[in-house]
């Protein structure tokens, strides 16, 4: 009754194969564009975008992208927290040495310099599959974080050892630096996740996503039928990297504006990452967002219950919150091994009907 | 004898040390995955559960303390006596059999068939369960750990390779009791799965699942054994590592340094756990000799890591491990 799929008809190639083929999600699409872009950014203050909206967009990005290496491609990644560095310091580098170029352009190629990162760390992927891949992902991250720290040139031989985003502006809105206003942070990161979210939506259905997808469900199986093996991992991992490096840049150079490799991209970021697209789906688009939000929203619901609602000490309620989130991860795999997007599949399905019996 | 040759072999002996450590925990993993195919991210965290059970149990501390007293606006923090050692042991030993049970009947039996790859992510919200629930129970502040476990330079290796080479090596005691236990330990486990009908069971369901339950053994209680077993195991590098560096939340990145030895080792192999422990032990502090000061230094933190990658290209399976052999 709610959901409709039936009686949208297509009269045209163009139609069948848009972004949004079934009118109701069309619609849907489209209020949320307009919430989004026309009404969010008036009532949005600091509070809001740094507590909830920046951190979910950009988690949103890096959830994208690892879930397009591990939900469709199939190769588990502990070393997101890594590559969001490279990303993150590539974007610093960028903005220091060429001042007069866009920061979009930055945050761009920083994501470019990830995906060739990313393949890099990737290669091995050919040879080691399953578990042993994402113990070697690990050596990504340990390695990328310490070199970071390591090696001056990368934080500019600055005393402190940590990178500090220069103020920087979008025709003529500053978007980086401390002077940056809520509704500005808050639109960059926006813009960025709607057109790779768009991106991703689209490589996911088409050649290349299916691609993946066989490769993922029997790789052997899928080079039998003429998938090149080589191509399609590697170009999840330069995908992949490529939206996480972006997911990185952002998160230093707006969200944080200031960060050190080892605190801000630590493994914990690699599994809240892979935490996101596990309760969000594997597989799933709609899952990533969703994934994100949660991860995003539950520490900030938990914080203001525990010690503003019933005030208790902010340790024992950052505990409960590793408790909160380990048990939900196993409910959510006993329960629902395809996370939140399943959930929402079933809903629809449910939509369908309801209220009505038959 | 050159000064630098002495130092590197100091650093060798030093690195072997260090390797057992990496294979108590490397352990644990091995027994796990063998016996139900899990890799059990858990293993780092169990052994600092069972540290701070131990430490809790043996100062007499009050589980959930911090809790009662938030929730309740009590003072309480001690009970007023100290448990023995031995008997804090003991104690510890049974919490993490308890803990093993829980698992199995909570979480392991509602996730066969699915999966490796779900059941690995299980394991890590386990352990982040656990690590909430630990620093819930006992507390989250760094604790001292003492069982009477010998400490500090070894002086009859210090005298011994003085009057040998002129230059008196530094090994710690606790590092060769670490060894000797670790010894212990695995000849004590090689024993149990060769002349035990516990043993032969767990074996069997190391081989072939269904062919074991055919025969009537019990895959639930298989479990259970194992998983309080490889608890045991992490008790013991519990034990080891607290007394080392103190029962604090680091212990439990140690799983992460198991990882490499594991993917050197193979996942299926208990010598292969020891090896690769020593392998990397000695290896990252060797490079960490001779090329670490050149590029900057702290290269541990990822050299176990880029070591097992190299050599995973060339062997996937690991050094022991069972030949991979994939069909369509």
């Amino acid at each position: 009754m709610f959901y409709r799929e039936a009686g949208d008809f297509k009269t045209s190639y163009r139609d069948d194969s848009q972004t949004f083929p079934i009118r109701l999600d069309r619609m849907g699409y489209y209020v949320l564009m307009f919430v989004a872009f026309l009404v969010v950014p008036f009532f949005i203050n600091d509070y809001w975008v740094n507590a909830v909206f920046a951190p979910f967009l950009i988690y949103a990005i890096a959830a994208l992208g690892l879930n397009i290496l591990t939900g469709y491609a199939g190769q588990v990644s502990l070393g997101t927290g890594g590559f969001m560095a490279v990303g993150a310091y590539a974007c610093y580098k960028l903005m220091t040495g060429f001042p007069e170029v866009s920061i979009v352009i930055h945050i761009i190629l920083a994501g470019g310099i990830t995906a060739i990162v990313g393949v890099a760390f990737g290669l091995p992927s050919l040879r080691i599959k399953g578990f042993y891949l994402a113990v070697a992902t690990l050596a990504a991250q340990f390695f990328l974080v310490w070199l970071f720290n390591k090696v001056p040139w990368f934080y500019n031989y600055s005393a402190s050892g940590q990178i500090n985003a220069p103020e920087r502006s979008v025709f003529g809105v500053i978007v980086t630096g401390p002077n940056t206003e809520a509704w500005a942070k808050y639109m960059i990161c926006l813009v960025f996740v709607v057109v790779l979210a768009w991106v991703a939506r689209n490589l996911t259905r088409g050649m290349m996503g299916r691609k993946w997808m066989g490769i993922r469900d029997m790789d052997i199986a899928a080079e039998i039928i003429g998938v090149n093996p080589l191509m399609a991992k590697l170009s999840a991992f330069a995908v992949s990297s490529f939206f996480v490096g972006i997911a990185g840049a952002l998160f230093f150079a707006v969200y944080l504006g200031a960060a050190e490799a080892g605190e801000a991209f630590g493994i914990n970021k690699s599994f809240l990452i892979l935490f996101m697209i596990i309760i969000g789906g594997l597989g799933s688009i709609f899952g990533s967002f969703a994934g994100a939000a949660f991860m995003v929203l539950m520490p900030v619901f938990l914080k203001n219950v525990l010690v503003g609602g019933m005030g208790w000490p902010t340790d024992l309620a950052a505990h409960f919150e590793f408790m909160i989130v380990g048990g939900l991860i196993v409910l959510f795999l006993i329960v629902e091994p395809h996370g939140l997007a399943q959930l929402w599949r079933l809903t629809k399905e449910k939509l369908r009907l309801w209220p009505f019996p038959h | 004898m050159p000064e630098q040759l002495l130092f590197a072999m100091e650093v060798t002996l030093n690195g072997l040390m260090a390797g057992v450590l990496y294979a108590l925990v490397a352990l644990g993993f091995v027994l796990i995955f063998k016996a139900s195919g899990i890799f059990n991210y858990a293993q780092g965290v169990m052994a600092l559960f069972a540290a701070l059970t131990l430490v809790g149990i043996q100062q007499g501390q009050v589980p959930f303390s911090h809790l009662i007293n938030a929730v309740f606006g009590t003072e309480i923090h001690h009970f007023p006596w100290h448990v023995p050692s031995i008997i804090a042991i003991i104690l510890a030993a049974g919490v993490m059999v308890l803990f093993a049970y829980l698992v199995e009947k909570y979480i392991l039996q509602h996730l066969i068939g699915q999966p490796d790859i779900i059941l690995f992510m299980a394991t890590i919200g386990l352990a982040y369960f656990m690590e909430g629930f630990g620093d819930i129970m006992w507390g989250s502040e760094i604790k001292t750990l003492d069982v009477g476990l010998p400490q500090g330079m070894n002086l009859a290796i210090d005298e011994a390779t003085y009057n040998m080479f002129g230059y008196g090596f530094f090994i710690d005691n606790l590092d060769i009791v670490a060894a000797v236990v670790a010894a212990l330990l695995v000849t004590s486990l090689v024993i149990f799965s060769q002349y035990t009908k516990q043993g032969r069971a767990l074996r069997a369901v190391a081989d072939d699942h269904s062919a074991a339950l055919s025969v009537g053994i019990s895959l639930r209680f298989i479990w259970v054994l194992v998983w309080s077993i490889a608890g045991f195991v992490a008790l013991v590098a519990g034990i080891m590592w607290g007394a080392k560096s103190g029962v604090q939340f680091s212990l439990s990145l140690i799983a992460l340094k198991a990882l490499p030895v594991l993917m050197l080792g193979g996942f299926t192999s208990i010598p292969g756990a020891i090896i690769g422990g020593l392998i990397i032990g000695v290896g990252e502090q060797l490079f960490e000799f001779a090329i670490g000061p050149m590029i900057g230094g702290a290269t541990q933190n990822w050299f176990a890591y880029v070591l097992a990658l190299v050599f995973l290209i060339f062997r996937p399976q690991g050094l022991f491990g069972e030949k991979i052999i994939e069909r369509v």
